[in-house]
Formats: structure tokens, C-alpha cells, sequence
């Protein structure tokens, strides 16, 4: 049975005002694929924490965001996040980070093109309107840009 | 990607693929290079074949199968490491940083 994270995040931070969810009731709004996923532009994103090189670690109610080079390595990146066991992510990003793998899938034709750069932020954010409108409306502004077809957005 | 259906049925993304793993592992287990490339490719798979507004696709993988318990303690009291002292957390970040300057 999939866990419930809801009621267990209540329990977990009680001594807190609780934490409103975002909750969409209506059908959310729908952008069709222009073409094969073997032909689209696909960009990663983790919430993960993930820094590159000398890139500054995330603080308490940051909705700021690290750009990751494409070609990053392992022993380029580390993770700082509070909410979650950093251990396995830190030892292998592609717990999180899949960057590795969307590199191989690139190569072997699955999607066509991995977008330069990958995204990063650190998903503890206790505001979601800072989220929906400052975080949200900057990436969408980098994805535009760079002409992306399809966003693959890993939580960690 | 979620490995929270709850949270993920709350926020309700046009598309979703929910895997039932411990928080931290969205994309899979460290080192099992296999099992990654598995998961993040039913996730792209899942651009095509996610037709409906809303659709959260489960996939098969299963973390243990002879042990669930992760399940009971996942995000409960002691889950999160105890967070190091700013200034452990401000050296390790220093070190980190210095071995990229220049």
C-alpha cells in the first residue's frame, strides 16, 4: 500500500502551524506532445538539492535554483536538503537526478535531445505561492528559452 | 515523478508516474544502474501514453519484496538525520567549495 505522506508530514511536524497543501480539484490543464518523445527536447529538473561544483548550498525557505551542466559527473555534484536522507542521493544522484541516465536514453534514441542545462532546487520550500509565483514563472521563462518540448520533474 | 501518490493526487499534474519507493529514490536504488534506466525510461515513455488530463501511471518496482517495513517508518519520528551544526555544515561546504576553485 502507497504510503500517506500527508497525515505522516502532520504527525512529523506537529509542533508546527500544519502545512497547507496545494490541492487542484479541477482537470489540469493539458498540453498534448507536438511529436514522438524519440524527437522532443526533454529537460530534467530536481527538487533534490542538487549543487554543482562550487555552486552555494540551498538555506531554510530558498526558492532559488542551480543550474547544472548537462555533461556533469558524480564527483561534480553533492546534495543539500533537510527534508529528506540525503546518503544514497550523495552517493548516487541518479537516486534523484537522473542525469546519467537521461544521457544513456539520449544516446540510444529514446528521447532525442537532453536539454543543456539541467535544473535543480531544494523542494523545501514552506510557501507554495512562492513556488507557484516567483520559482514556477523563472523556470518556465529558462524552458521557454531554450525551446524545450517536454519537462521531466523529479521530486526527492 | 512521485513517490508520494497522495501528495501528487492533491497537487493533480497533468501527468504523473508514481513509484513505490522510499522518499529519496524517486528514480531508484544508488548503484543499480539497470533498475534506473528501467524506471526513467517508462517515465518517458509514460509523454506518450499518458492520454488523459491527470493520469498518475504506477509502475511495478518493488523496493523489497521481503521486507515492507519501510513502509511503517518512512517519514516518521527519527526518519530525518539529525542536521549537523552550522558551522560542521559551513566546513563541509567550504571543503566542498575549494576543491573547485581555479
Amino acid at each position: 500500500m502507497p504510503v500517506e505522506y500527508i497525515p505522516r508530514t502532520r504527525e512529523l511536524y506537529r509542533d508546527f502551524a500544519p502545512y497547507r497543501w496545494a490541492v487542484n480539484a479541477d482537470t489540469p490543464p493539458w498540453m498534448p506532445l507536438s511529436k514522438p518523445i524519440a524527437r522532443c527536447k526533454v529537460a530534467l529538473m530536481s527538487s533534490g538539492g542538487i549543487l554543482y561544483r562550487d555552486q552555494p548550498r540551498f538555506h531554510h525557505e530558498d526558492d532559488s535554483f542551480r543550474i547544472i551542466p548537462k555533461a556533469a559527473t558524480q564527483a561534480e555534484l553533492d546534495v543539500w536538503h533537510f527534508g529528506y536522507p540525503t546518503k544514497d542521493a550523495k552517493a548516487d544522484h541518479n537516486c534523484v537526478f537522473p542525469l546519467a541516465r537521461m544521457r544513456e536514453l539520449e544516446a540510444e534514441g529514446v528521447i532525442g535531445e537532453l536539454a543543456d542545462p539541467a535544473y535543480s532546487f531544494m523542494g523545501g520550500i514552506y510557501s507554495a505561492r512562492k513556488v507557484r509565483d516567483e520559482l514556477a514563472p523563472k523556470i518556465i521563462g529558462e524552458l521557454r528559452r531554450a525551446h524545450v518540448d517536454a519537462f521531466y520533474l523529479v521530486p526527492a | 515523478m512521485t513517490s508520494a501518490l497522495d501528495i501528487t493526487q492533491a497537487v493533480n499534474p497533468p501527468r504523473a508516474v508514481f513509484l513505490n519507493f522510499p522518499l529519496g529514490h524517486q528514480t531508484g536504488k544508488p548503484h543499480q544502474p539497470e533498475l534506473q534506466r528501467r524506471i526513467v525510461r517508462e517515465a518517458m515513455q509514460a509523454f506518450e501514453t499518458i492520454t488523459q488530463p491527470g493520469t498518475i501511471i504506477q509502475l511495478p518496482h518493488v523496493w523489497d519484496p521481503n521486507d515492507r517495513t519501510w513502509e511503517e517508518t518512512d517519514y516518521t519520528d527519527g526518519f530525518l538525520p539529525e542536521r549537523p551544526p552550522k558551522e560542521d555544515a559551513d566546513r563541509v561546504e567550504a571543503e566542498r567549495r575549494a576543491r573547485f576553485v581555479g
